[in-house]
């Protein structure tokens, strides 16, 4: 059965309609490759082994029944563990939450478990998501399975290692300036941080709320079309859900064709500090796109220089007041409540032990740029950049159907090489960071390898036009993957064991 | 960019209630320094004509239909709590009395 572990989520689907195979044999797969690699990787923070087979015995039980089941019933996933499912743990990656389990699961994992999507545990991520490369997790780094050494990016590493070293065909993850993106570029998978307001955020810990978007993560575009249609829409439990129709992405993941498409090279996401692996694999998938009918043109977007030091500002500021809530009083970690301290002294001392270094830092930076004195040069001329990159974008749009660039500028780095530096570590987000701040949609899907690593191409859409994502996207996934001889991560170090460890 | 001090931090983490060790707020003061160095170009971008953004979205005044619909059981909603007496959170004294 191990066979089943490098399926296509769209194949599992298939034989699972036909009952080739049930669902508790597709999740006992999948279980038993993570009890084999996932020493080695550590993309999981939790592993709910009997919840998962309840569930697939659910969508077994329904299918013998003759009920109407969706596409993606009885297929596993990992779950960031930034959502919060009832009863299981969620820590977001942070010791103050450690232990805790919700009293109610967030509205995309209610969706997922109505569409019988079986949801195989947790993964791992930076503390609170902050961080590209998981090694602020509370919980220990993530390892990538395209080398056991290097990092798998983050803060949704876990999710995207978890693909990587198929332990899921199906992830969810998070999206605040690349987290989603920047993971899928160093693993070789592919993710999408959605428009804007396009998948619920209710039940999801808040990290920067004018930027945080869930969304899907695969290894194939079709697979995460159909796990995008599943999470998306509006909801009414969140006030920043739009009450739209979601984008056709699955019929244009099916679609699949540029010819006469307008396709944008975005001038200030290139060149100099993009190394030369990664601008020849995006330079050969711009060649491809064109050969399949689109046009390529240059396209210059120049207030994007500043995204970076924007994002640096907002993100921070908007964490600091979300993470007001961690204060020791209803949930998480209480430390020295000994009868005689106050509760604001209780609160600190919490506070302290329980968040992580870069929480700490970024809780400092946002009140700092947010208190009296300071508020108009940083947070206000933050906000006014915000309006000159969304003006870049409006302006890019006007021209073209969809924007392009690589998604990283490096590949995946060995762990603990800019752990120590944190300036050198937010350039890994450079190219991804302009979408959040715009609110408009993107996908990082693979371009090739550049000494043995993945490379991430990545696609921007005007808002709620995700379909477009996956229009271009499965064009190019088609001629690549003909290129290898399937998908990119079919090239992935089969993980045998917990070697490495 | 002016040197951002140890008192300052100090002060910072006093409003964020985190009770930071002195070589914490050592550290995190020259850190702040290079974040703050890097991220303060922001200031060469934002001219006075142009209108700040909060938000990607223009969602204004966004309502639900007013109806009862199934909240947390007491049990539920305490069930993650610290310390909890009588179906409520027990907090630590929040008036400075004696305890």
């Amino acid at each position: 059965m191990s066979e089943l572990i490098y399926k296509s989520a769209a194949q599992l689907s298939e034989s699972l309609a036909k009952k080739e195979v049930s669902a508790r044999e597709v999740t006992q797969a999948h279980l038993d490759q993570i009890a084999k690699v996932d020493k080695a990787v550590q993309a999981f923070l939790f592993v709910d082994t009997e919840g998962a087979l309840a569930q697939a015995d659910q969508v077994d039980a329904a299918r013998a029944k003759g009920e109407n089941l969706g596409p993606l019933a009885g297929v596993p996933l990992a779950l960031k563990d930034i959502l919060a499912q009832e009863g299981i743990p969620t820590t977001c990656g942070s010791k103050i939450l450690a232990g805790w389990r919700p009293p109610y699961s967030a509205t995309v994992v209610k969706k997922l478990r109505a569409a019988g999507v079986v949801i195989l545990g947790k993964t791992n991520m930076d503390e609170f998501a902050m961080g590209s490369s998981t090694e602020n997790s509370a919980f220990g780094t993530t390892q990538n399975p395209w080398d056991l050494k290097r990092i798998p990016g983050g803060s949704g590493g876990g999710s995207a290692a978890a693909l990587a070293a198929f332990e899921a065909p199906l992830a969810i993850g998070s999206d605040t300036g690349g987290s989603i993106r920047q993971p899928a570029a160093l693993t070789g998978t592919v993710g999408v941080k959605p428009t804007y307001g396009g998948v619920s955020r209710y039940g999801v810990v808040a990290f920067s709320s004018s930027l945080d978007q869930v969304g899907p993560c695969a290894r194939t575009v079709l697979d995460t079309a159909l796990l995008h249609e599943v999470i998306a829409g509006h909801d009414d439990y969140d006030a920043t859900s739009i009450n739209a129709p979601t984008p056709p992405v699955v019929a244009a993941a099916k679609r699949a064709d540029v010819k006469g498409m307008k396709i944008g090279v975005i001038k200030e996401l290139s060149g100099d500090g993009y190394e030369s692996g990664v601008s020849e694999r995006f330079e050969e998938s711009l060649e491809i796109l064109r050969s399949q009918g689109a046009t390529i043109e240059m396209v210059s977007c120049p207030n994007f220089d500043y995204g970076l030091a924007a994002y640096y500002l907002i993100a921070p500021s908007e964490a600091s007041s979300n993470l007001a809530r961690f204060d020791a009083m209803r949930y998480g970690l209480r430390v020295g409540d000994d009868g005689s301290r106050s509760a604001e002294e209780v609160m600190s001392m919490t506070r302290a032990a329980g968040f992580g270094r870069e929480v700490k830092r970024r809780i400092i930076l946002g009140t700092y740029a947010l208190s009296a004195g300071y508020y108009d040069a940083y947070y206000g001329s933050a906000q006014k950049v915000r309006t000159l990159i969304t003006q870049d974008f409006a302006k890019a749009f006007s021209s073209v159907d969809v924007l392009v660039s690589p998604t990283t500028p490096t590949v995946a780095f060995p762990i603990g090489e800019k752990s120590n530096d944190p300036v050198a570590m937010y350039l890994s987000d450079v190219a991804t960071i302009p979408v959040n701040l715009a609110g408009v949609a993107a996908m990082s899907l693979p371009a090739g390898l550049s000494e043995g690593l993945p490379v991430g191409f990545q696609i921007i859409a005007p808002a709620m036009k995700d379909d477009r994502l996956y229009q271009v996207g499965a064009a190019l996934e088609r001629e690549l993957a003909a290129k290898w001889g399937g998908v990119l991560t079919t090239k992935a170090p089969k993980l045998i064991s917990a070697a490495g460890a | 960019m002016s040197r951002i001090s140890n008192e300052e931090v100090a002060r910072i983490a006093q409003l964020a209630r985190l009770d930071l060790s002195a070589n914490e707020i050592a550290e995190l003061a020259g850190e702040m320094e290079a974040i703050l160095g890097a991220v303060a170009r922001v200031q060469e971008a934002a001219k006075s004509d142009v209108v700040p953004t909060s938000h990607p979205l223009a969602l204004v005044n966004v309502t639900r239909p007013d109806v009862v619909r199934p909240g947390l059981t007491p049990a539920n909603a305490l069930s993650g709590a610290p310390a909890s007496e009588d179906d409520r959170f027990r907090v630590p004294q929040i008036l400075g009395e004696e305890a």
